[in-house]
């Protein structure tokens, strides 16, 4: 495992030598935004890095430095789902009730057709059925021995604004706050994220030092041995 | 670079194939399709391209609606805004762009002499083994 962990960690120095040349855009340095250590993400990573021909489906908020950064440590191919864009327009045109069948025709991906799904903290700002709507579409989109990586906030969090995760190496991630008008519409117990997405299992689960709960699910079948 | 490259300018709209043996600077309309296989193409921070673009490099500062391939490397700067799906070695994207699509950076197989045999995606790790949580990490209650 620490060669594997040396591999990632030659790959990310090998990137942030690439960046900084200047054809290579930066990510602008944010003052006081928090960074959070994700272990979950170094998994995930490990996990993606052992699949041949990688695709990614990213959910989060699109940043050009982490599809540069996912592209150039897996040589994979990233989906940007964007999901924000499109909860919030549905948010000022459409009632709520409508949102778990609009994600339901809107993820018409080809079943088992993705490696591994970044899920972010997505199902934060998305209603019980809405969050349940796309995590079926979500574990039908997955590979056999496919990952999911996912962030839950808790009762704190609620009322924490909108926040775009950007990847700073493979076990960090910095949160930026971004002006929205998206909110987070509640919280879930562990027990009903996990039911929630009904055909994955979870393969580790962290708490965060700002509190999130940072879980990777991996999807059975394969026969491969998992992470 | 872009003093050496042929400018499409501001005025002009095109329709049709773009093809080419040097550098190109696009500042105005294109639609259909441009190819510079061995060349850079600039699209301006004023362009409206909606084509299928296919260069060794593109560098992307207007907008574009159509996939693109670069052989070498594509680079959307903070301006540029790309619809539709690209496939480079490298990418570079500034935040501040757009794009809704996909991005395939994954290892092309090289060419052989014998094209019909179809190469094997090298796989960069062998299967892993089962792992735990590293030491002064928290395990979420109730996961």
């Amino acid at each position: 495992m620490s060669g594997l962990r040396g591999w990632l960690s030659r790959l990310t120095s090998e990137r942030r030598a690439d960046d900084a040349e200047p054809a290579g855009v930066p990510e602008p340095e944010p003052a006081g935004y928090a960074a959070v250590t994700s272990k979950g993400l170094q998994k995930f990573l490990l996990y993606m890095g052992s699949r041949p021909a990688p695709v990614l489906l990213d959910l989060g908020a699109f940043s050009g430095s982490n599809v540069t950064f996912f592209g150039q440590l897996l040589g994979c191919k990233v989906i940007i789902g964007d999901l924000f864009v499109e909860i919030e327009r549905h948010a000022r045109e459409r009632p709520a009730e409508e949102l778990a069948a609009f994600l339901s025709e809107r993820f018409t991906r080809e079943e088992a057709s993705v490696d591994g799904v970044l899920l972010w903290d997505v199902c934060d700002y998305l209603n019980r059925p809405a969050a349940q709507a796309l995590a079926a579409a979500l574990v039908r989109a997955l590979r056999p021995d496919g990952a999911l990586l996912g962030f839950f906030g808790n009762a704190s969090h609620v009322d924490i604004g909108f926040t775009k995760f950007v990847v700073e190496d493979d076990s960090h991630v910095r949160l930026h706050p971004r002006a929205q008008d998206l909110a987070r519409q509640g919280w879930m117990q562990n027990r009903d994220i996990i039911k929630m997405f009904d055909g994955l299992r979870v393969s580790e689960s962290y708490l965060l030092q700002n509190g999130w709960r940072e879980m990777l699910f991996r999807k059975g079948g394969g026969g491969r041995p998992i992470i | 670079m872009d003093k050496e490259a042929f400018n499409v300018g501001k005025s002009v709209v095109f329709k049709g194939e773009l093809s080419g043996s040097e550098d190109i600077f696009i500042e105005g309309s294109i639609e259909g399709k441009v190819e510079l296989r061995d060349h850079v193409l600039t699209i301006g921070p004023n362009a409206k391209v909606k084509a299928e673009v296919i260069a060794k490099n593109v560098i992307v500062r207007g907008e574009v609606v159509g996939n693109i391939t670069a052989t070498e490397k594509l680079d959307i700067r903070d301006s540029g805004s790309v619809d539709g799906d690209i496939s480079a070695p490298v990418v570079a994207i500034a935040e501040g762009a757009h794009l809704r699509g996909s991005v395939d950076m994954q290892k092309k197989p090289a060419v052989t002499a014998a094209p019909a045999q179809a190469a094997k995606p090298d796989a960069k790790l062998a299967p892993l083994p089962t792992g735990s949580p590293a030491p002064g990490s928290q395990r979420a209650p109730g996961a």
